[in-house]
C-alpha cells in the first residue's frame, strides 16, 4: 500500500551529548571507543548509576533576552543549537524561505520536567511556587518547542512529539507529511532531554537502571544508563541541497502490547522497520548500517537483536551506541539519526561499545568494534513506552541523485 | 499557503457539563443536560484497566471510543493523533511531591503512566492498533496543532485518522502554572474521503500571525471555554453540531488557521 516518498535533504544536522559538542566530537568519540558515561552525579538522593552527562550545562545561561525560559533543557538546547554552524544554517532557511514556511518540530520526553521538580522542592510557604519559578511556558511539555520558537523567531506549525523515547525520530515522519503537503518549505527537527530526578528515580523504580555502565547486547547486560543530549536536522527538498545525505524513509507503528514492556515478538519494531523499508523503496539487503534502540534492558534488545537476526542478511552492519551515550530518552532518536548520518559521511559503522559477551539471540549482523567500510545506506531504530516505535531510513547523496 | 480539506466522521466529547457530542447538540438547542459522572466510563478499555487507569486515559479513551463508534470505523486500523498541553496533571503532581521528599519511593507504575503518550498506549492496547500513534502538544495552541498534525497525516498516508485532544485539571500547586480548571476531552475521525457517517468537511487555511480573540463568536458559553486548553476546540465542536460555519484557531504560538466547516451533500 505504501508509496515510496520523495527522499529529502538533511541540509544541516548536529548533537550534544555526553560525548561532547558537535559532530567532530562524535566521531572521535566513537573511532577511538571512547564512552561518555560516568558514575552519577547528578542526583540529589545518591542513587548508584552510570549517566551520560553533558559537562558544562550549568555555565551556559541563555543569553538575557531569553532567560523567562531558563531551565537545563532548554540551556542544553541551546548549547547544542550553537555547534556545527547549525544556528547559521536555520537563520538562513528562514530567511530564504519565511519564518512562517519553516516547522519547528520537537520530539522531548519530559522536556523541562527538571524544573517543575525544583519548584516543588522549593514552595512557598503558602505551598505556591516561588517567585521565580512563576514561568508558566517552562512548566509544560512543549517548553522546548516554544522556546526554540522564541529564539529562532519561527512562525510556521510548531509541534512537540512526546512519545517517550520514540519521539525524536517521529519527528521526520511529521516534517515529511508537512514538506510533502507544500504546507512548509523546510523543517527543523529534533529533540531535547536532560537529566532530572523524575527519569532517573522513575527507571530506577522500575528496576531497569544499571548499576555499572550499560552493556547492550551483552549477555550480563543488567539495564540502562541515563543520559542527556540534544541533536537538530533541518530538512529540506533535495534541490535545495543536492550534496547532503538523504533522509530516504520512515516507519511508525504501535505493538498494542504493554505501556513498558515491548512487544514479545517484537512487532510494532517489525511493523516500523518494514514501513521504512517500504516509504524508502529499499530491499533489506541495501541496508548497510542499523543504528539500533539496543538500550541494555533485558526484553529491549533480546526482541530487537531476533529482528535483526531475522530480517537482514549479514552483511548489514548493527550496533547500539547507547555504550557511548547512554540512553537519551525523548532525544535518543535525533542523537542515533545524527550517529547514523556520521556513519554514512564517514564510512564508519560504530562498534557496540560495553556489548562483550554476545547475547545468544545476536546475530552475525552485530558490529562489537568499529568497521571502515562505505556506508550508503543507514537506519536508526527508536522504540519508546507505550509500545511506540519508528524507524528512519538515511543515505549518501550520491545514492539517489 | 495551500489548505487541506479533510472530512470529519465522527466525534467525541467529555466535560464537566456535556457527556458527549450529542449533549453539546442539545445544549446549543437550549436543552438543560444532566452533568454527567466525574468518571469517564471509558468501556472501550477491559474492566482491570479501567479501575486502575488515571484520569487522562480515561478521559482520552471516552473520548476516543465516542467518536470512533460515530464513525463506524474499526478502531484497530486508525492512526491516532493525541494531543494534550499538560498531560496527566494529577501524577505530574504527585511525582513533583514525592521527588521533593522521598524520591526513592516513587511509584513505578505512577512513573510509566506520567509519559505523554500513555493515553496512545492505553488506546491502541486496548483496541489492538498497530497503525502508527503520536502523542503530540503545543501549549494553548495543542489542540489546532493535533488538528494540522492529524489532517496533514490522513491526507499524506490517504487514509482516516482519529484526533484526540484532552487536558486533566489541575492538581497541587503544578495548577498555578497550567490554568487548567477542568477536565476536557474531545476527538474527532478524520477522513481524506467523504462517507456514510460524514458530518462535514472541514478546510483548513495557516494563517500567520497570532489570533488570542479567536473564540469571542463562538455559541459555546466562554466560560467553558477557558476551563481547560483543550477546550479552545469547542468552538469547532460547537460548528460540527450546528452544520456549518468557520472558526479561527491556534495552529502554534504565532500561527493561526482559519477553519471553514462545510455541509455534506
Amino acid at each position: 500500500m505504501l508509496q515510496p516518498i520523495a527522499p529529502l535533504a538533511v541540509s544541516a544536522y548536529t548533537a550534544t551529548s555526553a560525548l561532547g559538542r558537535g559532530r567532530e566530537a562524535h566521531r572521535r568519540a566513537i573511532e577511538t571507543a571512547r564512552t561518555g558515561l560516568r558514575p552519577n552525579d547528578f542526583s540529589l538522593a545518591p542513587l548508584e548509576c552510570w549517566v551520560g552527562r553533558v559537562d558544562g550545562v550549568e555555565d551556559a545561561p541563555l543569553p538575557t533576552p531569553l532567560a523567562v525560559w531558563e531551565c537545563r533543557n532548554n540551556r542544553l538546547a541551546w548549547l547544542g543549537m550553537n555547534q556545527d554552524g547549525f544556528l547559521d544554517a536555520v537563520h538562513a532557511a528562514r530567511e530564504r524561505y519565511g519564518a512562517t514556511r519553516v516547522a519547528l518540530l520537537m520530539g522531548t520526553s519530559t522536556a523541562s520536567i527538571g524544573a517543575t521538580e525544583e519548584a516543588y522542592r522549593r514552595l512557598d510557604p503558602d505551598g505556591g511556587f516561588p517567585e521565580d519559578m512563576l514561568r508558566p511556558p517552562i512548566h509544560a511539555p512543549h517548553s522546548l518547542a516554544g522556546f526554540l520558537a522564541e529564539a529562532l523567531q519561527l512562525e510556521g506549525p510548531c509541534l512537540t512529539v512526546s512519545t517517550a523515547c520514540s519521539s525524536s525520530a517521529k519527528v521526520f515522519a511529521s516534517a515529511e507529511r508537512m514538506i510533502r503537503l507544500g504546507l512548509v518549505d523546510a523543517a527543523l527537527v529534533g529533540g531535547v532531554d536532560t537529566l532530572c530526578e523524575s527519569v532517573l528515580f522513575g527507571f530506577n523504580a522500575l528496576e531497569l537502571v544499571s548499576r555499572a555502565p550499560c552493556r547492550p547486547f551483552d549477555r550480563e547486560r543488567s539495564g540502562i544508563s541515563i543520559g542527556e543530549a540534544a541533536g537538530f536536522a533541518l530538512l529540506e527538498r533535495v534541490e535545495a541541497a543536492p550534496d547532503a545525505p538523504r533522509l530516504l524513509g520512515y516507519g511508525e507503528a504501535s505493538d498494542a502490547h504493554h505501556m513498558s514492556t515491548p512487544h514479545p515478538e517484537g512487532l510494532g519494531a517489525e511493523l516500523a522497520l518494514r514501513d521504512a523499508l517500504a516509504r524508502a523503496g529499499l530491499a533489506p539487503a541495501q541496508v548497510d548500517y542499523i543504528n539500533l534502540h539496543g538500550t541494555a534492558s533485558l526484553k529491549n534488545d533480546e526482541v530487537e537483536a531476533a529482528l535483526i537476526a531475522r530480517a537482514f542478511p549479514p552483511t548489514t552492519r548493527a550496533s547500539s551506541t547507547k555504550g557511548f551515550t547512554g540512553h537519551t530518552l525523548g532525544a535518543a532518536g535525533i542523537l542515533e539519526a545524527v550517529v547514523a548520518l556520521l556513519s554514512v559521511e564517514h564510512g564508519l559503522v560504530p562498534g557496540n561499545l560495553g556489548g562483550e559477551d554476545p547475547d545468544p539471540a545476536c546475530g552475525p549482523q552485530f558490529a562489537w568494534s568499529n568497521e571502515a567500510r562505505p556506508v550508503e545506506v543507514a537506519l536508526s531504530n527508536s522504540f519508546g513506552f507505550g509500545g511506540n516505535n519508528a524507524c528512519l531510513a538515511f543515505a549518501r547523496a550520491e545514492r539517489t541523485a | 499557503m495551500s489548505a487541506l480539506t479533510v472530512y470529519v466522521d465522527g466525534a467525541g466529547l467529555w466535560s464537566p457539563h456535556l457527556a458527549d457530542f450529542a449533549a453539546l447538540r442539545g445544549a446549543l438547542q437550549g436543552e438543560a443536560a444532566s452533568p454527567p459522572p466525574a468518571r469517564p466510563p471509558a468501556t472501550l478499555l477491559p474492566a482491570a484497566e479501567r479501575r486502575r487507569a488515571p484520569e487522562s486515559v480515561l478521559l482520552a479513551v471516552e473520548v476516543a471510543g465516542q467518536a470512533v463508534a460515530m464513525s463506524g470505523r474499526e478502531p484497530a486500523s486508525l492512526p491516532c493523533v493525541f494531543a494534550s498541553s499538560h498531560g496527566d496533571q494529577p501524577i505530574m503532581d504527585y511525582m513533583c511531591t514525592v521527588l521533593a521528599s522521598a524520591p526513592a519511593e516513587l511509584s513505578p507504575t505512577r512513573f510509566h503512566n506520567s509519559v505523554h503518550n500513555a493515553p496512545a498506549g492505553y488506546w491502541t492496547i486496548a483496541t489492538g492498533c498497530h497503525a502508527p500513534s503520536n502523542a503530540v502538544c503545543a501549549q494553548r495552541a495543542s489542540f489546532g496543532a493535533g488538528l494540522l498534525e492529524a489532517a496533514s497525516l490522513a491526507l499524506a498516508d490517504a487514509q482516516p485518522v482519529l484526533l484526540v485532544c484532552s487536558d486533566t485539571a489541575g492538581a497541587g500547586p503544578l495548577t498555578e502554572v497550567t490554568a487548567s480548571a477542568a477536565p476536557f476531552g474531545c476527538a474527532l475521525v478524520l477522513s481524506p474521503q467523504p462517507g456514510a457517517c460524514t458530518l462535514g468537511r472541514l478546510v483548513l487555511h495557516l494563517c500567520p500571525g497570532s489570533i488570542a480573540d479567536a473564540s469571542g463568536e463562538s455559541a459555546v458559553p466562554a466560560e467553558w471555554i477557558a476551563s481547560s486548553p483543550s477546550a479552545v476546540a469547542l468552538p469547532l465542536l460547537a460548528l460540527l453540531a450546528q452544520g456549518a460555519g468557520r472558526c479561527r484557531l491556534m495552529a502554534a504560538g504565532s500561527l493561526g488557521m482559519d477553519v471553514h466547516l462545510e455541509e455534506c451533500a
